[in-house]
């Protein structure tokens, strides 16, 4: 007798949750994003008023960015994450591997004053298979203590080891520092990739960063570039400007951004094919992505909007008070001489110049 | 009847006692690692893109621009993957073999569908210039093998040249048989040096009182249960430029204060966090090894009239070898597949074979290459095992 009941208790019990978790699907949504105080800034920003706006539940989850699972779980059928907060090139490749839901005709919300999106959204925000967010910024940084004279002002001073001696912190990675060796030998911003395009350009800057490799000490991760800067590893280094941001700020370190040839990349958020609650996701991003949204991201962690109505409402950090504009890369006292990433050319290009960096660091 | 009942529950019991461990070990194991093998010699996505086109490829002489009839063909395809939305899967793999050709098939994809014309061939060269390029057909007609050995080929620095034989890449492009070797060489330098620090530890830790051997084994277990990546930032704090050996070490005298060493972001760096990282897992089989031998043979050797270093050369060590063997073994094979710890203090020198194992797996995407080099990486490990079975002998090996 025991056992029948329990028996019949167990199916009712498993229809249960078969039949809750096919309910509650239809008001949940899993948005999957880097963590740490950029997702904090993200649930502040834009998901708390999208759950209490539509009664959609959201369940966060982190990920260190890449493709590798979302192409697992699209590779498999087994789709459970429908937004995916990612950045440029994973999106570009994403976008052609066809692991996300093309979303170009999505009508996304005008700006405050009427202008249509497509307006508002700077040139080149909206893709095939997703919506730009934000716009953040590789940059060169300084610790004030560190200097008694003159302070380093340019892309130049980063590379003149006479000028300024001392250790240099850069990412072990070839895209930004390609550019910026270029840069420093002289070139225009706007005819970089030009240059780069070409055997004779590439080892032009392979040559340039030669005369500062033995003085480089390679970061991997985002945090340990300013890590080398506080604890005096490094005169100078390049950094994520959030990250530079929270140091000055939140942890009040004296170090200085040189915004003169910072490169400038997006964030984007992409449906994941076959996501399981497509509808609540393009709901999602349409919310994620009006003004409003932008500019609540923008006012914790500095990441700029990437629509034009979006830098003027731009306010003050919401627990420390500071003002936010002249944090952003898109400020115009910021924004004088600047290179956009080019995903096409790294696209066409990175892993041939990651193996070809490699093997330079490794001689 | 009870005999009968009772022998299959003799074969039940033990089947079912390793069926969970069977289970577990074809799902997490032997399914990846055979799927894994088949996708670096297997990649049919091309293939099933632009089926006719390649079959019309096969029979282009490959030196001149290809006839109007193969355009005709590679538009329509194009026009259909583009619905199917497998453009990309054909760009990202004629890209990695001719770098700088993605852009050309979403660009022509995209504008063939509003094009009203016959003649392809021009009109598809007007689109984009590189469709003259006779290297590109040939990249899409390597591309469009269904099976084949390029990743092991460029897994080992080699590519197939266009005129068919196989050459070394040029030098500024070579990288993965310089970090085979590296990976090779710290693994051996962190067995060797774990085995150098753990064997007099797990002397110490076997042969003193039950209650100090409690605290010993403590202090080096702690280490183990905390996180990986605190380890190796704990590290940083010690040995960078600024940090507290070289202060110390300034502190006494023993340095000038403008040339502190250099102690981390280098091959120091790599070898003295990987093997603090890796101690426990040669200290543990040691320790199990040293405790079961009995004191008894020590002082019957000292009894026969050797000295302490004999009696430990020639009595001890002996006995301890099946902990070496295992120590060793656990240690060297663990880190030939460690690659945060280096990246993280290694410098320049801190990249390693998984590094770029991880790099083809998580951005490229490039699944046949990350299990090419994982396949050999796989070999060498095998390979590195029966040496140690033919020098040592696994049979000796012993984990108490």
């Amino acid at each position: 007798m025991k056992s029948k009941y329990l028996y019949k208790t167990s199916i009712a019990l498993a229809m249960a949750v078969v039949w809750t978790t096919g309910t509650s699907a239809e008001e949940t949504l899993t948005v999957v994003s880097f963590g740490g105080s950029y997702a904090k800034a993200c649930v502040d920003g834009y998901h708390k008023s999208f759950e209490e706006e539509t009664g959609i539940k959201i369940k966060l989850e982190d990920y260190n960015g890449g493709l590798a699972q979302v192409r697992a779980q699209v590779d498999a059928g087994a789709v459970h994450w429908d937004v995916l907060d990612t950045e440029s090139a994973p999106l570009m490749i994403g976008c052609d591997e066809g692991v996300f839901e093309e979303v170009s005709d999505l009508e996304l919300p005008p700006a405050p004053d009427g202008t249509p999106a497509a307006d508002d959204f700077f040139d080149g925000m909206l893709f095939d298979c997703g919506v730009g967010t934000l716009v953040y910024a590789t940059v060169m940084v300084y610790n004030s203590e560190n200097v008694d004279g003159e302070p380093p002002s340019t892309v130049k001073d980063f590379f003149d080891l006479e000028k300024f001696p001392g250790r240099r912190g850069m990412r072990r990675s070839p895209s930004g520092n390609l550019a910026w060796a270029l840069m420093a030998d002289g070139v225009p911003s706007d005819r970089i990739y030009e240059e780069l395009s070409t055997e004779k350009g590439l080892q032009r800057a392979f040559r340039k960063l030669d005369t500062i490799k033995e003085h480089v000490i390679w970061w991997e991760t985002g945090a340990q570039a300013p890590q080398l800067l506080a604890d005096g590893e490094v005169f100078m280094t390049t950094a994520w400007n959030g990250r530079i941001f929270n140091a000055q700020v939140l942890e009040n370190q004296p170090f200085v951004i040189i915004w003169d040839g910072h490169i400038r990349d997006y964030g984007a958020l992409a449906i994941v094919a076959g996501a399981p609650n497509l509808e609540n996701a393009k709901k999602f991003l349409q919310h994620a992505t009006s003004t409003r949204g932008m500019v609540g991201v923008a006012n914790h962690i500095s990441y700029a909007p990437v629509r034009h109505s979006g830098l003027p409402l731009v306010g003050k950090h919401a627990t420390t008070g500071v003002d936010m504009k002249p944090h952003m890369p898109t400020f115009p006292a910021n924004s004088k001489n600047f290179l956009w990433y080019d995903i096409e050319f790294w696209t066409d290009r990175e892993d041939e110049l990651i193996e070809r960096f490699n093997s330079w660091l490794s001689r | 009847m009870t005999d009968k009942r009772s022998g299959v529950q003799r074969l039940i019991v033990p089947v079912g006692l390793v069926l969970p461990l069977i289970a577990f070990i074809l799902v997490t194991f032997v399914i990846p690692l055979g799927s894994m093998v088949i996708q670096s010699v297997h990649d049919p996505e091309v293939a099933e893109v632009l089926p006719n086109t390649l079959n019309l490829l096969s029979e282009w002489d490959g030196t001149s621009v290809p006839s109007e009839e193969v355009f005709e063909s590679m538009a329509q395809e194009l026009v259909l993957s583009r619905e199917s939305r497998t453009t990309g899967k054909v760009a990202t793999r004629v890209n990695r073999i001719a770098s700088g050709t993605r852009s050309v098939f979403g660009k022509t994809a995209r504008r063939l569908e509003r094009i009203e014309t016959t003649e392809l061939r021009s009109a598809m060269i007007d689109i984009d210039d590189r469709w003259k390029d006779v290297e590109l057909w040939i990249a899409i007609r390597e591309a469009g093998r269904e099976y084949t050995v390029k990743h092991y080929l460029h897994a080992v620095d080699l590519e197939r040249e266009l005129d068919g034989g196989i050459h070394p890449v040029s030098e500024d492009q070579r990288i993965y048989n310089t970090l085979y070797l590296r990976t090779l060489f710290v693994s051996l330098a962190v067995t060797f040096f774990c085995f150098l620090i753990g064997y007099p530890i797990a002397y110490a830790i076997a042969n003193v009182s039950d209650s100090m051997a409690k605290i010993l084994l403590l202090i080096v277990l702690i280490p183990f249960w905390t996180s990986l990546l605190v380890r190796t930032t704990s590290w940083l704090v010690l040995l960078q430029n600024q940090g507290v050996v070289n202060d110390i070490l300034v502190w006494l005298g023993l340095v000038n204060d403008s040339d502190r060493l250099a102690l981390i972001h280098n091959m120091t760096g790599t070898l003295v966090a990987m093997t603090h990282v890796l101690l426990p897992f040669m200290i543990l089989p040691l320790y199990a090894v040293m405790r079961a031998i009995p004191t008894d043979y020590m002082k019957a050797a000292a009894s026969l009239g050797a000295n302490p270093a004999q009696s430990f050369v020639r009595v001890y060590f002996p006995q301890s070898l099946p902990g070496i063997s295992a120590g060793c073994l656990l240690v060297f094979i663990l880190s030939l597949g460690y690659y945060i710890t280096p990246a993280l203090v290694g410098g320049t020198k801190g990249q390693l074979i998984s590094n770029m194992i991880a790099y083809h797996i998580q951005s490229s995407l490039n699944w046949g290459l990350a299990a090419a080099i994982s396949v050999i990486l796989l070999t060498g490990v095998f390979i590195c095992y029966f040496i140690f079975d033919k020098w040592v002998g696994v049979d000796k090996l012993r984990l108490s």
